[in-house]
């Protein structure tokens, strides 16, 4: 007993050891605290756990993975002292955070630290470095090569959703397959950012341009609208529950052929978890097709980067930049390669990263940065699940959407 | 007892209900009268990792100013209970005015948010409440009946629905009736349709979420009925029994008048927990189907656009609708009181 206890002591003493003695020294100053806040996925736990590395010597670097972030992100920062020095940003977050004045310019500190970073990471707004960009995501075309070949579907020939289309009715007629398509288009946010997704492949705008004015009831909506439409009807009928987990599941259970999938859930389905042989060898990624004609890739380009708390001290400032710094230095990148189509330097762009970086080639819109944005997406989310099951004209749809933001932006002020 | 002696003696719980029911109430209601003030907006380039876009922002410092001079933001009057997502009047006019049926009429008021929830709300409300009340009855009979050994394992067993958390509790059975779940798979067989899901179609879906309200409420309304069945006395039920009843008459003229307090105090309960029904509609992603009141005031404050006065109207909508729910059976207790006291 005794010797267990003397073993697991040494064990433990051992692993505290080994743990002080790992932390870098990222050039911290002075005491200071650094607290970041994030979303819960592998490439950001990467990030993050690399910037701990600079606790030490009077620094504490602590962290919270928490998939409701962006609920807690505009409380915690408008304390000041702010709950979060730092806190993990997207196109979509950064202007809640904007909008509020929550977050600071970061233009001194990348003169004094930056110079490891692209130009393309440093996210300005009206010349000022608002937030520092490490990744990107957008949703794209993942296909299962075998179940083509049986079907008799030229993989090449998938580069619009028409298409997309022809190919799925040639797997039920095969009868491989009676539901192989999927979306990510649970009611709700995920159905929003479909929406947002197919509309942009129109090029059209989604607002009277320098107004607050929405304008998606016209043609371009009802094509958006009768495009998802006619994919879902080669969705399993429980299509209006399905999120980016449901559609994983679903992919790696061997039941989908064709789906448009996050770009952040390429290493997932390729790792050795949760899935056959069969299934992760046949699975490929293509750009998120096109429609209706036209040739811009229906999706949006997400980046997640991370911004500074304007209610921050000084001291905590300049060292959650340096923590942050170290988190996206290349060695994290050498070190998690595959786990994020990374904006950094020293990233070898894999297979994984092949649907996301096709998409940006053939440019795809970044998704809008408009404070006004969250609004639309919302009334997309709740408004559209009528139409797609049926229950309602595209027309009446889309005014309604039309209503419910109208209603929103008037409460938020943009009207 | 002297007035006095009465005041002091009420003085910290009125203090508790002042500090924690009154002022909560009054400042959701002032916060429902108001919208947030007009954004300044101005234009402005952004670049980033995909390039250079002009992009509207709000200007947050003569934002802010506006907010300093008034915090609460902009009054609106009774905008938020009026509008499109609420009460929605012009729209219901309108739809009242532009339907030739009360078919097309219903039709239309459904698709308005606030009417959709409403109606799976009540129909929640009104469909669970009474089979909770019915069947905790007879599990409580039935449990009373055991032999005594037989009784302290089966209250627990029957108890374990009402312990899991309902968010989670949703959770699991959202994963059970799912086509690869244990229920969704047995349905499929039984039925013989390998596409029938119970989570595609909204008739389903409320059947669903009412069999799950049923079967996560009916444990307490057992543990109530079986703690009043152990008051019933004894001389009351035999003598029942000389007098021939058998055991339905027993129940029907002896047990249930003795319960009748119980039913009232269940029925309250069970009518205001119903109305605000939330967990499972999150947990079973029911969104397109089905939505309830809190609900739509869960999802006002969670959304990327956090709607604060729409989600305080909606609450005091939802205060209003209990306490509409609540006065019958209130009004019959206060004159049953009134009766006796005389």
């Amino acid at each position: 007993m005794s010797t267990i206890k003397t073993i697991a002591l040494t064990a433990t003493a051992a692993a505290i050891l080994t743990s002080t003695s790992a932390f870098a020294d990222c050039g911290i100053k002075g005491n200071a605290n650094v607290s970041i806040l994030g979303n819960d996925f592998p490439a950001l736990h990467a990030v993050f756990s690399a910037a701990q590395q600079c606790a030490g010597n009077g620094v504490t670097v602590t962290k919270n993975h928490n998939k409701d972030y962006k609920d807690l992100m505009v409380p915690a920062l408008s304390a000041n002292p702010a709950e979060y020095s730092t806190t993990h940003v997207s196109n979509a977050t950064l202007v809640t955070l904007m909008n509020d004045d929550l977050v600071r310019p970061l233009d001194a500190l990348v003169a004094k630290y930056g110079k490891d970073l692209n130009k393309s990471q440093l996210v300005t707004v009206d010349g000022k470095v608002m937030a520092i960009a490490f990744m990107a995501n957008a949703q794209h075309l993942f296909y299962r090569s075998d179940i083509l070949d049986e079907a008799g579907v030229n993989a090449d020939e998938l580069e619009t959703y028409e298409q997309v289309l022809s190919a799925a009715q040639s797997i039920r007629d095969a009868g491989i397959m009676e539901y192989p398509v999927a979306l990510n288009t649970k009611a709700g946010w995920n159905l929003g950012e479909e929406f947002v997704n197919m509309y942009l492949g129109t090029g059209a705008d989604m607002f009277t341009p320098g107004t607050a004015e929405i304008s998606i009831n016209n043609a371009d909506g009802v094509a958006t609208l009768n495009m998802l439409k006619s994919l879902v009807s080669y969705s399993h009928p429980d299509f209006l529950t399905f999120d980016s987990n449901a559609t994983q599941a679903l992919w790696e259970g061997d039941k989908l052929a064709l789906a448009t999938m996050w770009g952040s859930r390429t290493s997932g389905v390729l790792d050795d978890e949760g899935s056959t042989e069969k299934v992760v060898m046949n699975t490929e990624f293509a750009a998120a097709p096109s429609f209706n004609g036209g040739t811009i890739p229906t999706s949006s380009l997400w980046w997640d980067g991370f911004a500074i708390a304007k209610n921050a001290s000084e001291i905590n400032a300049e060292a959650s930049f340096i923590a942050m710094m170290n988190g996206i230095a290349t060695e994290m990148v050498e070190a998690n390669n595959d786990t994020a189509t990374w904006l950094i330097k020293g990233y070898k762009p894999s297979k994984a990263a092949e649907g996301v970086t096709a998409t940006a080639m053939n440019g795809a819109s970044p998704y809008p940065m408009l404070p006004f944005m969250g609004a639309l997406h919302g009334a997309a989310g709740s408004e559209l699940s009528d139409f797609l099951q049926g229950n309602e004209s595209a027309e009446q749809a889309l005014s309604d959407m039309e209503a419910a933001y109208n209603v929103a932006a008037k409460e938020k002020g943009f009207l | 007892m002297p007035h006095r002696t009465f005041f002091w003696f009420i003085i910290p719980s009125l203090a508790a209900m002042i500090l924690f029911i009154a002022l909560p109430v009054i400042s959701v209601i002032t916060q429902s009268l108001h919208v947030e003030h007009e954004k300044v907006l101005v234009s402005s380039e952004s670049c980033g990792p995909f390039g250079c876009k002009q992009i509207t922002t709000i200007d947050a410092a003569a934002t802010s100013e506006l907010r300093a001079d008034q915090p609460l933001g902009k009054f609106s009057g009774f905008d938020n209970y009026t509008n499109r997502n609420h009460l929605a009047f012009e729209e219901v006019v309108l739809a009242w005015k532009s339907s030739e049926s009360i078919g097309a009429f219903v039709e239309k008021l459904l698709n308005l948010p606030f009417y959709k929830a409403l109606a799976f709300t009540l129909t929640y409300t009104f469909v669970v409440t009474p089979f909770v009340i019915v069947l905790g009855l007879a599990i409580a009979l039935g449990v009373n009946a055991l032999p005594k050994f037989a009784k302290g394992p089966t209250i627990f067993v029957s108890l374990l629905p009402m312990i899991v958390t309902p968010l989670i509790g949703s959770l699991i059975l959202f994963w059970m009736i799912d086509g690869d779940g244990v229920i969704g798979a047995s349905i499929q067989y039984i039925f013989n349709d390998p596409d029938l899901s119970l989570k595609a179609s909204p008739s389903l879906t409320w059947m669903m979420l009412i069999v799950y309200g049923i079967w996560h409420s009916a444990p307490f309304s057992f543990i109530v009925f079986y703690a009043g069945l152990q008051s019933v006395p004894e001389d009351t039920l035999e003598a029942a029994t000389i007098d021939g009843a058998n055991r339905w008459q027993r129940i029907r003229y002896v047990v249930v008048p003795y319960m009748k307090p119980l039913v009232v105090f269940i029925t309250l309960m069970q009518l205001m927990d119903n109305f605000r029904v939330l967990e499972p509609i999150v947990s079973f992603a029911s969104e397109a189907s089905a939505t309830s009141l809190s609900w739509i005031i869960y999802k006002d404050l969670t959304s990327d656009t956090q709607l604060f006065g729409s989600a305080a109207a909606t609450s005091v909508l939802t205060i209003i609708g209990i306490a509409i729910l609540l006065l019958p059976v209130l009004f019959r207790t206060w004159r049953d009181f009134s009766r006796t006291a005389h």
